[in-house]
């Protein structure tokens, strides 16, 4: 096409009656009657103190309980996401001994509950009174303690959110190692990388680009399953939340509190996510979703006022 | 490891390579000194991209030798006793042996620039302006000096082999191993490849070239050997072996391609 066909209209172009989508307007009534239907029902009722949800919003307690769960969701992740690379590695590697013990490994965290792995770590006192570091059939001690000291529900909990979190997050790191072609890896050998190199600079590299959507996933999901640990007492969002209505009676309110916060805080999430995956989607044409193309309409918008002003 | 230069840079000696139960080499040699263009011809599943693969370790050999620069690829001899070589070694080995595949294997997440600077800084250890002044020589001795920037995906596949080739070059081999480099590319794409490798055999780069390029073979290589299922069948210059064959399989299979 040349740029005058282009730019001008010629004698040939099509001018037709566009399309018509009636069925798009129905379906939008009939949601939006919806909406607002359900909007009424908890805005006129009278189970529901509207007074209370915006008086605890803010509460110094409920902030509390959120500035602990997103720690604890940053942690978890982060440790766990270092493990599950090294789980992944063991799993595809040659050695037959490493690459069963992360197949069992991976068996038996997936294969229970996270809410009983929580217990088991915090209830680990009833197991192991005390926990002793030495050299195993000898006596030599470098370190003994008593174990609910040593272990409280916090760090319980996020050995619990930890070791669970590095099964599932290890098979996503698996399958995005092995979506890169193998021919990668004989070109990075046939320069002279060793097979270390070729796995940091080549093989992983590219595979952050299988491995990131679902890892931002397995954020978001985290960030709520902290909310388990209230099972082992750990003062994050919820258990702050329960506490709370189990003084004053008003579970729902609270409850509506939280659920704002978590709504907040998972679309903050997203943010991050999204410029992770464009820095490792260099190279190959991904197109943008739709979230992603408001991050980055936002993000412009942000830096051309930068830019006006400074 | 005496006499070095009297000797052959490669020297491939009956060597043996099973695949299960299928044996795809059956005791081939092959000789080729520094300087040398050996261009290897044959069917495909006659045993040259396994023989190419096996001459930078990237395959391993079941029996026979092979030899680059008199060193043994792949082993450490030692008291009389062969002791398989560390990943390490073996990837010391492979510095001086380049390899260009079929497929151009670029790393898709590096510009054309990083593709070619990236080995000699990880494995060479140089700086990162050292090695990118060097990459963006070799961009332009292979005629793409305006494309640093692009990945390759906004590359077409001959210029994708291109770069391919600077980035083998930039680690400075002793000796470039071609896999059927023109293989996927368009027919019009082909011409500016075997281009390059014209330059770069007549600038006295050690070649074995895996093609189906009879033009390329006749008119640039030294020494032309012709294979067929996992054997040597005929081998010598370019003017006996391709315009005076004297084996029947030769002779078929030149018929064929011509």
């Amino acid at each position: 096409m040349t740029e005058t066909q282009r730019s001008g209209a010629a004698e040939d172009d099509i001018i037709a009656v566009p399309l018509r989508h009636p069925w798009r307007w129905v379906s939008a009534g009939i949601l939006g009657l919806l909406f607002t239907w359900l909007v009424v029902l908890l805005w006129d009722n009278p189970n529901i103190d509207h007074a209370t949800i915006g008086e605890y919003l803010f509460n110094p307690r409920i902030l509390t309980g959120a500035v602990t769960t997103v720690v604890l969701t940053f942690a978890a992740m982060a440790v766990s996401t270092v493990l599950a690379v090294i789980v992944a590695g063991m799993r595809l590697s040659a050695n037959p001994v490493l690459s069963f013990i992360a197949g069992f490994y991976v068996w038996v965290l997936r294969g229970t509950p996270l809410l009983v792995q929580i217990v088991f770590w915090g209830y680990l006192g009833l197991l192991f009174s005390e926990i002793v570091f030495g050299v195993p059939l000898t006596d030599i001690v470098f370190l003994r303690a008593d174990t609910n000291a040593l272990i409280p529900p916090l760090v319980a909990g996020l050995i619990a959110l930890i070791l669970n979190q590095t099964a599932y997050s290890a098979e996503i790191v698996r399958a995005g190692l092995l979506s890169v072609d193998s021919g990668q890896r004989e070109a990075a050998y046939s320069l002279g990388m060793s097979p270390l190199r070729t796995f940091s600079k080549i093989v992983l590299p590219q595979a952050m680009r299988v491995i990131l959507p679902p890892m931002g996933n397995e954020t978001i999901s985290m960030l709520k399953d902290t909310s388990l640990l209230s099972v082992i007492a750990v003062l994050e969002l919820y258990t702050a939340a329960t506490r709370i209505s189990s003084q004053n009676l008003r579970q729902v309110e609270l409850l509506i509190v939280i659920s704002v916060w978590y709504v907040i805080m998972t679309t903050a999430l997203s943010i991050p996510q999204h410029y992770l995956e464009k820095r490792f989607g260099r190279g190959t044409g991904a197109r943008d979703g739709f979230a992603d193309r408001m991050i980055s309409r936002v993000g412009s918008a942000v830096r051309t006022r930068r830019e006006a002003r400074g | 490891m005496a006499d070095i230069d009297s000797d052959p840079l490669i020297r491939v000696r009956s060597v043996r390579k099973r695949f299960g139960s299928r044996e795809v080499l059956k005791g081939v040699d092959l000789e080729v000194k520094r300087g040398e263009v050996a261009v290897l011809l044959g069917p495909s599943g006659s045993g040259k991209s396994t023989l190419l693969r096996c001459i930078n370790h990237l395959e391993t050999v079941d029996g026979g030798r092979i030899e680059v620069g008199g060193h043994l690829v792949g082993y450490s001899p030692k008291k009389g006793k062969l002791y398989e070589m560390t990943p390490r070694q073996v990837a010391e080995q492979r510095r001086r042996i380049g390899m260009v595949f079929q497929r151009f294997n670029l790393f898709p997440h590096m510009t054309a620039l990083e593709n070619i600077a990236a080995a000699p800084m990880a494995v060479l250890g140089r700086p990162k302006r050292e090695a990118q002044e060097r990459a963006m020589q070799l961009l332009h001795r292979v005629g793409l000096g305006d494309w640093a920037g692009h990945y390759p995906g906004q590359l077409s596949g001959g210029q994708q082999q291109r770069v391919a080739i600077a980035r083998a070059l930039a680690m400075d081999p002793e000796v470039m191993l071609f896999d059927e480099p023109t293989s996927a590319l368009d027919p019009e794409l082909v011409g500016e490849v075997l281009a390059v490798m014209r330059e770069l055999a007549a600038s006295g780069m050690t070649m074995i070239v895996v093609t189906h390029e009879m033009g390329f073979a006749a008119e640039v290589a030294d020494q032309v050997t012709f294979m067929d299922d996992g054997s040597v069948v005929e081998w010598g210059s370019p003017g006996d072996v391709l315009a005076r064959p004297k084996n029947a399989r030769t002779r078929e299979f030149l018929q064929r391609v011509l």
